[in-house]
């Protein structure tokens, strides 16, 4: 059951506690959420891809593994791609964080159920894959513990926000992957010095 | 049936790793494939290379990317029937100019003794070139390792998405014991 929690104030409040973080964002209302609470050239934009976001965000979190890496996705994508789970779990990056925001449906394509409306639970499917710190957020006041849940310990953790299902205003970042990826890498790497990649 | 023997299969797993080493490709996201069994087990001895082991092949490619974003280069290693799992994933390095190297060992062409490996195996490069993937056909293990360095050159110089498949000629049909 979902109260009142809504999308775009817990990111925001969520991101005003990001430090440096690099985020990556699944494709869909997550990404349109993460560009509404600021355009940074340390997010990740994706508008397709469904099921990758968090297998990105874990090579980047191997990566650079000096950086907080946080994954925000929703339910639809992470079902997915929900074996990613245990990827991640095996790999254990100790700066990568999750967060699932979950309305319990599909609601760029019609707003239809989705699998979590049922018995499904991502936070226990993540706690068997052997991510042990897991958190569900369901009010507004529990989300300054989640943020320190995401930023303020070692990972992998994994947080799921049951939020309501609403409309939301467009707010559409750059389409262009290309440049996205360029403007992401070069904010972590700095302008590239020679021709390889 | 070519049954080219362990030796050879220690010969091309030698010139991918020495090429991988030279490019300082430092991470190998696979669904194990057992023609690529010496390769991965000397990245997986390899103290500077990380092996991430994945449930299906498509995370790969997302592994893949996030670690180029971050600096680091990467191959997926996998068998042809995963490169079926892929198709849609590999709109994103495409899309973002990313790099994405593949070495994929075939299934289902010469001499294969299980049928359902057959349908993907000739789906494989058509699949790939589909999507846009620069694909490298190699059946010769002693050019196993020169066709893998062209195309992770041009995968991390030119930001292309590109797939060396190595003939089952080249890794040896697997016979179940019928022929072992």
């Amino acid at each position: 059951m979902i109260d009142s929690l809504e999308r775009r104030p817990l990111v925001a409040e969520v991101l005003g506690e990001r430090g440096d973080a690099l985020v990556v964002a699944g494709l869909g209302s997550p990404t349109w959420d993460l560009f509404a609470a600021g355009d940074r050239p340390e997010n990740l934009y994706t508008w397709g891809g469904m099921g990758l976001a968090l297998p990105t965000a874990l090579g980047l979190a191997l990566a650079v593994p000096e950086r907080r890496v946080l994954c925000i996705t929703g339910d639809g994508e992470i079902m997915m791609g929900i074996g990613s789970l245990a990827v991640v779990a095996n790999q254990a990056p100790e700066n990568l964080a999750i967060l699932v925001l979950d309305n319990e449906s599909f609601g760029e394509t019609g707003q239809q159920r989705g699998l979590t409306a049922g018995p499904t639970d991502i936070a226990a499917i993540a706690a068997g894959a052997g991510i042990s710190a897991t958190m569900t957020v369901r009010a507004g006041n529990q989300v300054a513990d989640l943020a320190q849940f995401l930023f303020a310990a070692v990972g992998p953790r994994l947080a799921v926000a049951k939020i309501a299902l609403t409309e939301e205003p467009w707010a559409l970042p750059e389409k262009d992957g290309a440049t996205i990826a360029r403007r992401f890498r070069e904010a972590i790497m700095g302008a590239p010095r020679t021709t390889d990649r | 049936m070519t049954k080219l023997g362990p030796s050879a299969e220690i010969d091309w797993s030698n010139d991918v790793f020495r090429e991988m080493k030279a490019r300082e490709i430092s991470l190998v996201a696979t669904v194990p494939d057992g023609g690529l069994t010496r390769l991965l087990n000397m990245c997986e001895d390899d103290h500077a290379t990380r092996v991430v082991t994945l449930t299906t092949e498509p995370e790969g490619v997302g592994v893949c990317i996030g670690a180029w974003l971050g600096g680091k280069k990467s191959l997926l290693a996998m068998q042809s029937s995963g490169v079926g799992n892929c198709i849609n994933a590999l709109g994103m390095p495409a899309t973002m100019r990313a790099p994405c190297l593949m070495l994929v060992a075939m299934r289902g062409q010469w001499g294969e003794f299980n049928p359902w490996q057959v349908p993907m195996g000739g789906a494989t490069r058509p699949a790939l070139e589909a999507i846009g993937v620069r694909c490298f056909d190699v059946d010769a293990p002693n050019r196993i390792g020169e066709t893998f360095a062209a195309a992770a050159d041009l995968a991390f110089h030119g930001g292309f998405a590109t797939a060396v498949l190595i003939g089952q000629r080249a890794i040896g049909a697997k016979g179940f014991g019928r022929d072992d």
